[in-house]
């Protein structure tokens, strides 16, 4: 018995499971449903919200522009944090743990309290509603993930490797190449999914910099779900889970996401 | 005349040219905004937004004055500290059954626990609203079951905050106390039972120091989280949820007052520090 599941222990964290889907789950129905106004169970079936999410003007230059931003700010946080996370696992200076504390502060501070900072300084420098400070305050968000998840990579990655490269005769490029390029792969593919996930899902600093012409998908589904209470919100939930679903799944088949992610 | 480089300072040279670029971003988007924000909870705003350079403690003192501040701060800090009460309470049995279950299920589990990290917070709190609304599922079948005659209110008021906000913080408290469930081995509950504790002794005496860590830096994240959560609070609470986080909210955005939105975000980085100071002082006992 000791360190064993026991039966209610079994039954409780079933329950607690239904719980933690529930949420994700119930859309799914809801989002077939043909009423004009959310009334669970639906009162008649069909794909009336679908068609209309795929005619929301609104709704799909919002999806537009999260697809843009999320592959622009994947390919920028990479070319900012990975050389920076080399840098800081590679290099002996002084500063380096400051440094390394810097780059990674804003993912302790609230969302709301940075939104707010970047408002102030955006709104000066005319930076708000605009795509360049967009992409910044996602800078924000994804760059302290990439460098965490770097400096990891290249700390469990032994030099000692490259050195014996570098010995036999390689030179430095076939030595970045060969050796360090398929050894860092798994931390490069974890950064980049997670980049593009928390850009694309972003919305507190969002709801922040964005303006009338310039709207992300989250931001324009919040205010939805703030003002309206048909099941448009369920289609594009799905939607948005069926996504996320697909963009792991292709992650998983090709490049093997969960080693990728150290588990 | 050669002017090659030394060694040491094309090193120094490549140092800086892999640092500079996210520095400079980083400065741009994180020091200068920090700075800026504290800066600007000092001045003085003439009516209708616009700053001056007059300092001033003005905006703290206002804040401190105003009996709703107090009202915002006690509704933040309650509510949080319920969160992470009831976070905790739902996850412990989650993580205790992932350590003891067979790995091929604990993989599947895992991968199920921290999956909703995946969906965007605003499409979970939607969820809750399908679920607790007043056509919701949850009305719905209780009134088709004829247990209640009319809906009960299950949002746009505390209750449905606090249950959306527990659902949303299950995975980050799973995740802190799975990392933390290393040192427990069945070797001391065996022992324990040899000795005669029954089972509720050894899960207090036993489990529950072992796991401390774990769930001392569980409770920090959600605390945290919970202190600046906002779209939960804003969609469940209907508007009739006051918190720090959406007073902010509605200062810098609704109401354009950008001073008083500043004081009040330092007066949350506080609360955040506070926390922070609390745990690391608990956390060493249980080094």
């Amino acid at each position: 018995m000791i360190g064993k599941l026991t039966l209610r222990l079994k039954i409780l964290v079933f329950f607690l499971y239904i719980f933690l889907l529930a949420p994700i789950l119930v859309v799914l129905p809801l989002s077939f449903s043909n009423d004009t106004f959310m009334v669970f169970p639906p009162e008649s079936w069909g794909v009336r919200w679908y068609v209309a999410m795929f005619e929301h003007e609104g709704l799909t230059r919002a999806f537009r522009l999260s697809l843009w931003l999320a592959a622009v700010v994947t390919v920028l946080s990479l070319l900012l944090g990975v050389p920076a996370a080399f840098a800081i696992s590679r290099f002996q200076f002084r500063g380096r743990d400051l440094l390394l504390n810097t780059f990674t502060a804003p993912l302790l501070l609230p969302s709301i309290v940075l939104g707010l900072a970047i408002l102030l300084v955006f709104v000066q420098a005319r930076l708000l509603g605009s795509y360049s400070g967009l992409i910044l305050a996602h800078l924000v968000v994804t760059t302290p993930y990439v460098i965490r998840i770097m400096v990891t990579a290249f700390g469990t990655m032994p030099p000692s490797v490259e050195e014996a490269a570098t010995m036999l005769g390689a030179s430095p490029f076939t030595v970045f190449r060969r050796i360090t390029m398929p050894l860092m792969m798994p931390g490069l593919i974890a950064s980049a999914a997670l980049s593009f996930l928390m850009s694309f899902d972003e919305v507190i600093i969002s709801l922040f910099v964005t303006g009338p012409q310039v709207r992300t998908l989250p931001v324009e589904i919040f205010d939805y779900v703030e003002s309206r209470t048909d099941p448009m919100a369920a289609a594009i939930s799905v939607a948005l889970i069926v996504a996320t679903l697909a963009i792991i799944l292709i992650l998983e088949r090709t490049l093997g996401f969960s080693k990728a992610m150290g588990k | 005349m050669t002017m090659s480089l030394s060694r040491a300072a094309q090193r120094r040279l490549l140092l800086w040219a892999l640092l500079l670029p996210m520095a400079v971003v980083n400065f741009v988007t994180f020091i200068l905004p920090m700075l800026r924000l504290g800066m600007i909870s000092f001045i003085e705003a003439r009516p209708g937004g616009v700053l001056t350079d007059v300092f001033t403690f003005g905006n703290y003192i206002d804040f401190f004055r105003d009996p709703f501040s107090y009202k915002l701060i006690w509704n933040s800090l309650r509510m949080s500290l319920i969160v992470t009460l009831g976070t905790l309470v739902a996850a412990y049995p989650i993580a205790l059954f992932l350590y003891r279950v067979n790995p091929v299920w604990r993989n599947i589990l895992f991968v199920i626990t921290i999956s909703p990290l995946l969906v965007s917070a605003v499409v979970r709190t939607y969820g809750w609203m399908v679920l607790l609304g007043n056509k919701g599922l949850i009305n719905g079948l209780l009134m088709s079951a004829g247990l209640i005659d009319g809906p009960i209110r299950l949002m746009n008021n505390e209750l449905g905050v606090y249950i959306g906000l527990i659902e949303i913080m299950i995975p980050y408290m799973a995740l802190a106390l799975i990392a933390g469930f290393g040192r427990l081995d069945p070797v001391y509950e065996e022992a324990a039972a040899m000795l005669g504790a029954n089972a509720f002794t050894r899960f207090y005496r036993i489990i529950v120091p072992l796991t401390m860590p774990g769930i001392l830096l569980g409770c920090l994240l959600v605390f945290v989280l919970s202190v600046s959560s906002f779209i939960t609070p804003k969609l469940l609470g209907g508007g009739r949820v006051f918190l720090l986080a959406t007073e902010v909210y509605d200062q810098a955005i609704v109401r354009l007052e950008w001073t008083q939105a500043a004081s009040t975000s330092v007066i949350v980085l506080l609360i955040f520090g506070l926390a922070m100071m609390l745990y690391t002082r608990i956390a060493r006992r249980y080094e």
